[in-house]
This record gives structure tokens, sequence and C-alpha cells, in this order.
């Protein structure tokens, strides 16, 4: 009955999307009725979305259950697996993880319903028609091109279980904070679309929109983040970024996101940028929905294809023409009725963040283009790859401009500043950059240029990002502006990682007998011995090593080879020694003929620092928006106050 | 119980599960360190062609394995990193190469981030001098 409950839910929850469209649409056509359907809209607006969570709960407990006569449970799970990956299997295929898409989706649309009370009326119902619009084209793909709820006759005796790669708490966790992150941006597109709707682009409907694609840029920047460490731990050969498409396709909107971030700002703040914050709005979402179509289409090959159809890549196409074709049509329509905003000069902080929101487009258009390209290609009958040598080498020196832009942003003044002061105030940064660079140079031994700049710009930025608060009280300096200073700060120190990282990590690569020592950057380990483990669903050798430094014990890692049946898959269980200054990664190969182990070692300086950075970004979102939040309140409760005083002289 | 039965075959089973056909040179470094450096540095640039959107240098695949123990082999023997590559190449189809070699077919793909760079400093460039104008 479950699976039933599920589906009804959904056919309830598309129905309300097309009466939240028509409603909206309706009172559109005559200004005045705006005012009084937006309750109606709010409301119908919310139901939708707790009937999309009805179904996605419906699905997890038929999951939860093992309810084998479920066709999806039955061919992504089995009865044996943790309840964790159970629970968390519910998205780890196909029709699941859609689901999981339109249930954020709706309840997205339910949140803007509730919580949002600044924009004008007009415009909020028109933006939830356009979530309402988003909705129902994905609801319609889920009914009609991906059922999670069909249902199986006979039902098989168990399920062929998830793919082992996944069966990791990463699961439970990067998937739905990515698509947190993915379809929060469509509350950017939809109030994008209603302010064009409703000529309603200008600062307050900014102020309105800004905490929204916070809020998503958050979940995205967490989403990346958590991502890059699952892949790092979990696949075995120390790697944190691919540049695979699928890693891709959540780059691109995160680089969208971050740019429309800096511009509504502008937009926010000075009134300025108005046509680039709609333009960026209904791009952040675009590739967000592209993102979509690329794991979900099977044109690409990665290691994210676990369910791969190209009929219903062909529905997502469609869904994907008609919703930026018709955005992109309605800005062009409409744009010229957008009055430009303020003006200011090239060096000042507007002027900083328009060179951000270029280079971070940039950074974005070669993502893009690398990605597509060999489907252009092959399209044609070239054959290619396009790998990372292309991206480092091109997006990697973009990337570089793009932070000392960033350095310098923060320290400049609104409208107009002169170059000379923005030059002394960030003497620190510069006088750092140089020092690290030279520091680095000579005392680290060989090193590329890329990661030579890196480090030095890193360091650079760290001292750059905390330039804004000083000589300021640091107890009165606003929420908003350590946000800026955090986010800003965790990007120099996840830069620093990354390159430090890329340019002193040392391998040992051995086949050791018991006893044997393997030695890596000063490190001793020792392999005592290798013993079966058996787990819920896999069996597992699970290797027992000594770490030695300096001739002092100092841990026992146990790498794991993890065998599983269902389906029949070999995992490696990296194990990890982490130390303030980095990692001691080691894995487990297979026995040689000779009756030696292969061991896999790698020591990464600083490694830790990329993720750490990745969550002082997300840190510094959070902040931000706490912030914005906070002083919107106490405005509210200054005008409560001083209306309040004005009712009691009066009486 | 069920536990300690599936331990008990595992003992058995242990070697078989554990053993590789693959050449050494898949799992072991070069004795030079210079060498190795070069070979694993062209290995970050080759794909392995039956995973998916992974480079050999970091793929538990056999096909993996034997390529990167190929790579080891013909840099040890004194080749340069770019005839393996080429040889390669030549073998496999620029399929292989995730650094796609400049040609007609990828010269749009390496011009599109200066042609992008471009048109983002003349964007930039001239909103800011209308601006001023303007002023």
């Amino acid at each position: 009955m479950t699976a039933e409950t599920g589906l009804v839910a959904l056919w309830l929850a598309a129905a309300l999307a097309l009466a939240q469209l028509v409603l909206g649409a309706l009172a559109l056509k005559n200004g005045a009725d705006a005012a009084r359907a937006a309750p109606t809209v709010r409301a119908v607006a919310t139901v939708q979305g707790a009937l999309a969570l009805a179904a996605m709960a419906a699905l997890i407990a038929a999951f939860l259950a093992s309810d084998m006569s479920v066709a999806l449970v039955a061919a992504n799970s089995h009865s044996m697996k943790p309840t964790l990956y159970k629970f968390a299997g519910a998205w780890g295929n196909h029709e699941g993880s859609m689901l999981l898409w339109v249930t954020i989706l709706g309840l997205a649309g339910a949140a803007v319903a509730r919580l949002e009370h600044r924009l004008r009326a007009d415009t909020l119902v028109a933006t939830l028609a356009a979530q309402a619009a988003i909705a129902l084209g994905f609801y319609a793909f889920l009914l009609f091109a991906s059922n999670p709820f069909a249902r199986l006759d006979p039902a098989p005796a168990d399920g062929a279980g998830l793919n082992p790669l996944l069966q990791d708490p990463g699961l439970a966790f990067h998937p739905p904070t990515l698509y947190a992150g993915y379809v929060g941006l469509s509350v950017a597109f939809s109030f994008a679309v209603g302010a064009l709707v409703t000529r309603d682009v200008g600062a307050a409907f900014a102020r309105a929109m800004r905490p929204w694609v916070l809020g998503a840029w958050i979940f995205l920047t967490l989403g990346i983040t958590a991502g890059s460490y699952w892949a790092y731990y979990e696949l075995g050969w120390g790697g944190w970024w691919f540049w695979d498409p699928v890693e891709n396709a959540s780059l691109m909107p995160w680089l969208a996101a971050t740019a429309l971030l800096h511009s509504v700002s502008v937009l926010a703040t000075r009134d300025g940028l108005r046509a680039w914050t709609v333009m960026l709005a209904v791009v952040a979402f675009s590739m967000s929905m592209i993102g979509t179509f690329l794991v979900r289409s099977g044109i690409l090959t990665s290691v994210h294809a676990f369910a791969v159809d190209p009929r219903r890549g062909a529905f997502i196409l469609a869904l994907l023409v008609i919703y930026i074709g018709g955005a992109l049509l309605l800005f062009g329509l409409r744009i010229g009725t957008v009055r430009q905003g303020k003006l200011f000069e090239g060096v000042s902080r507007e002027g900083a963040l328009v060179a951000n929101n270029l280079l971070l487009t940039v950074i974005l258009g070669i993502v893009l283009i690398g990605t597509f390209y060999p489907i252009v290609a092959a399209a044609m009958g070239v054959q290619l790859s396009v790998g990372p040598p292309f991206f480092d080498s091109t997006a990697g020196p973009v990337a570089l401009l793009l932070v000392a832009v960033l350095a310098a942003g923060p320290v400049m003044r609104w409208r107009r500043d002169d170059p000379g002061e923005v030059a002394q105030r960030l003497f620190p940064a510069i006088a750092a950059t140089l020092f690290a660079g030279v520091g680095t140079f000579v005392l680290g031994g060989p090193i590329a240029p890329l990661p030579l700049l890196g480090i030095a710009l890193g360091v650079g930025l760290a001292v750059a990002s905390v330039a804004p608060l000083a000589k300021r009280n640091l107890r009165r300096a606003p929420l908003q502006l350590w946000g800026m200073v955090v986010a800003h700060l965790g990007v120099a120190v996840s830069l620093i990682g990354m390159a430090a990282s890329t340019a002193y990590t040392q391998e040992r690569l051995v086949a050791v007998g018991t006893g044997d020592p393997a030695r890596v950057a000063g490190f001793t380990v020792r392999l005592e011995g290798v013993r079966p483990l058996v787990g819920d669903n896999w069996t597992a050798l699970e290797g027992h090593l000594n770490v030695t430094l300096d001739d002092e014990a100092i841990a026992v890692l146990r790498p794991q080879v993890r065998y599983f049946t269902t389906p029949v898959t070999t995992t490696n269980e990296s194990a990890i020694l982490t130390r303030w200054d980095g990692q001691l990664y080691a894995v487990l190969g297979t026995l040689g003929e000779d009756g030696r182990w292969q061991l896999r070692l790698w020591w990464k300086p600083m490694v830790t620092l990329i993720w750490f950075g990745g969550f002082l970004i997300a840190l510094g979102g959070a902040l931000a928006l706490v912030g914005h939040q906070w002083r919107l309140w106490q405005q509210r409760r200054r005008a409560d106050a001083v209306a309040e005083t004005a009712a009691w002289s009066a009486a | 119980m069920r536990r300690a039965a599936a331990l008990l075959a595992l003992w058995g089973a242990m070697p078989a599960m554990a053993q590789t056909a693959l050449p050494p040179l898949a799992y072991t470094q070069l004795r030079d360190p210079e060498q190795e450096r070069q070979a694993r540095a062209l290995m970050e640039t080759l794909r392995c062609l039956v995973c998916q959107g992974q480079s050999i240098a970091d793929s538990d695949a056999d096909m993996a394995g034997e390529m990167r123990a190929l790579v080891r082999q013909r840099v040890a023997a004194g080749e340069t990193p770019r005839a393996v590559r080429d040889w390669l190449i030549a073998r496999y189809g620029d399929y292989v190469s995730y650094d796609p070699p400049v040609s007609r077919a990828t010269l749009p793909l390496w011009l599109a981030p200066l042609l992008l760079l471009a048109i983002g400093v003349v964007v930039a460039r001239g909103s800011f001098r209308r601006r001023r104008r303007w002023r």
C-alpha cells in the first residue's frame, strides 16, 4: 500500500502544481487580483511541498521495509543491507534521486510561500507560479518516464543490492545537500522570472532574493566539499578532484551561484548590475538543470552513472529547452524595460565585483566547454577526451587571477576609490604573497609554477581577507562582514591545501611481506598481518599496519579490501592517519605470487585544508545569512516601536 | 553463527580472492625517482579506457594496471614520456589522452579560454568607459 500512497501523493502534488500555475497566471492578468490571490497561492504551494515530501517518505518506507514488490527496491536494495543504506539507498538510484530532486523543489516552493514577506504581492505570485511551472515538468518526468513506485509481479525473493561504492555514510549526506543547493537555485530562477514578469527588478527585489541565493549556495558548497572528501577516501587513490563530468556538473552551478551572490549584493546595496543579476539567476539554475541532465541522461560516462537511459535524457533535454529557452526569451523581451542601475568607476568595490563576476563566468565557460566538447566532437566523428591537464592549465590561471581580485575587492570603497590608496591598504597582503612565494621556492624543493603561485597567492589572500576587520571594533563589526571575511579566508585555506598537497605529495607503492618496512616521508609502515573480517553484507581482508615516526610507534592503520556479493564488487577502504600537517593515506592491495602484499602509501601534506577551507566558505555564508536576517529583524522591531510610540502619542 | 561460518569459509578462500596476475610494475614504482616522476605525470594524463572517467593513475581496473606497467616499462627502457604517449595514441586513438593534442578538431577547445577571457575584458572595459562618459 505504501507505494500506492506515494504515487497518489505524487499525482496530487502534480495537480496542485498545475493549480498553482493557473491561479498565479490568472491573478497576474489583472494586477489588482494578485494581492487577493496571494494567500491562496501560498497555501497551494505549501500543500504541494508537503505532498512531495509525503511521496518521498513513502519511497523511503518501501526501502526500509525491503518491499521487493516495488521494482525500484528490488533493483537497488537488499534485505541484508545495513539500515542506513536502506534509508539513503532510496536516492542512490535514478528514480529515487529524481524524486528527491522534486521533493526539494516542492519544499523550496513551500518555504518561499511560508517565509517570504518582503516581495511585492504580484512578484510573489509570479515567483510561485514560475516555481510551479518547473515542478510540473519534473513531476511529469517522474510520473511518465521514471515512476519510482512501479510494482513487480511476481516479487523477487530478494533485491539486487546497492552499488557498494555508494554504501558509505557519505550517501546519506552528500546527495541531499547537493540537491538542496541545486534545487535551491530554482528559487533564484523563479524570483528572476517573477520580477521580469512584474517588472520589479530593483534593490528591494535583490534584498528579498539574497537569503535564498545564500542558502542554496551554502548547501552547494557543503555538498561539493563533502563529495570531494568522499571520493578522496573511498576511491582509494587519494585524488580529491578528478574533473569528472559529474563533478563539473556540480561545480558549474556553484560558480554561477557564487557570481550571483556577489552581483545580488551589488544590486541590493548599490542598485547596480540589474540585468546582469537577473541573467545570472537564470544561468545558475540552468546549470543545475544541465547538471541533472548530465548525470541522468547517460551521455557521459562517469563514476556517478548508476542509472542511465537515453530516452529519459531526451525528456529532460526537452524540459531544459523549455525552461532555459523560455526564461531567456522572457529576458530578451523584458530586459529593455529594466532600467540601467546606478553607475560606478572601474576602481571601486563594484568594479572588483564586476571583475569577480566576469572571471567566475569565464571559468564557468571553460568548464562548460571542456565538459561538452567530447560530446560535440563525438557527434562529428572525432573521439577525444578532455581531462585534468586541460582544466588545470586553463581554468587554473584564471582562478588565480580571480584570487588576486578577491584579495583586493573587499578593501575597496563603493563607487570610487584611489588606486594608490588601495595598493597601500593591500601592502601587508602583497608582502605576504612575495614572502611566501620566495620562501616556498627556496626552501620547499622543486615545484611547478601553478602550485607555487597557488601557495603564494593563498597566503596573500589569507592576509588580505582579514584586512576588512582592521581598525574596527571586532565586537561591533556586523555579522555579514564576519561572514565575508570567514568565507574569503576559507578560499585561501582551501587554495593552500590544494597547491601544497599537489606539489608535495609523496607516494610509495610497494610489495611487502609481513614485518617488512615501507618508508614514506619519514614514516615507517610495517605490515604486521592480514586477517579476514565479516560485515553485514560484505567480507573483507584487513591489513594491520604499524606506523612509526622517528622510532616511535604513533598509530595503527587498518585498510581493508571489501568483497561484496550483491552485486559482486571489490572496494578499497583506505585507512587514513590525520596529523596537523597532513594525512598519511594507506591502501591494501592484492597478494602477489611471491606471497607479498601490495601496499599503497601516500603522505599528503596540508590536504585537510582543502575541505576545512570548503567548510569555512560555507560557514561564512551562514554567518552572512544570519547577519542579514538579524538586521532585518532589528529593523522591523524598530519600525514597530516607532509605530507604537506614534499610536501612543496619538491616543 | 552465520558470521563464524562465513569467516571460516573466508580463511580458505583468502589467497585466491586477493591474488593478481598483473605485472608487478602495475603496483610498484620505478627505482629511479626521476623516471618514476615522469611516468607518474604521464599516467595522470592517460584515460583508463574501461573505467568511467578515471585516469590510469587512479584506477583499480586490470586494464589500468596493465597500462601503468607498460608506461613504467617503456619509461624505464629510456623512452621519453612523449614517445610513450604518442605510441598509446597511435594504438588507442586520441581518446586515451586526457590532454587533447592540438589539432584542427581541438583548436576551438584550446582557443575558447583565451576567447572567453578576451570577451570578458572587452565587456568590462567597454562598460566602465561608457559609464565614465555618462558621469
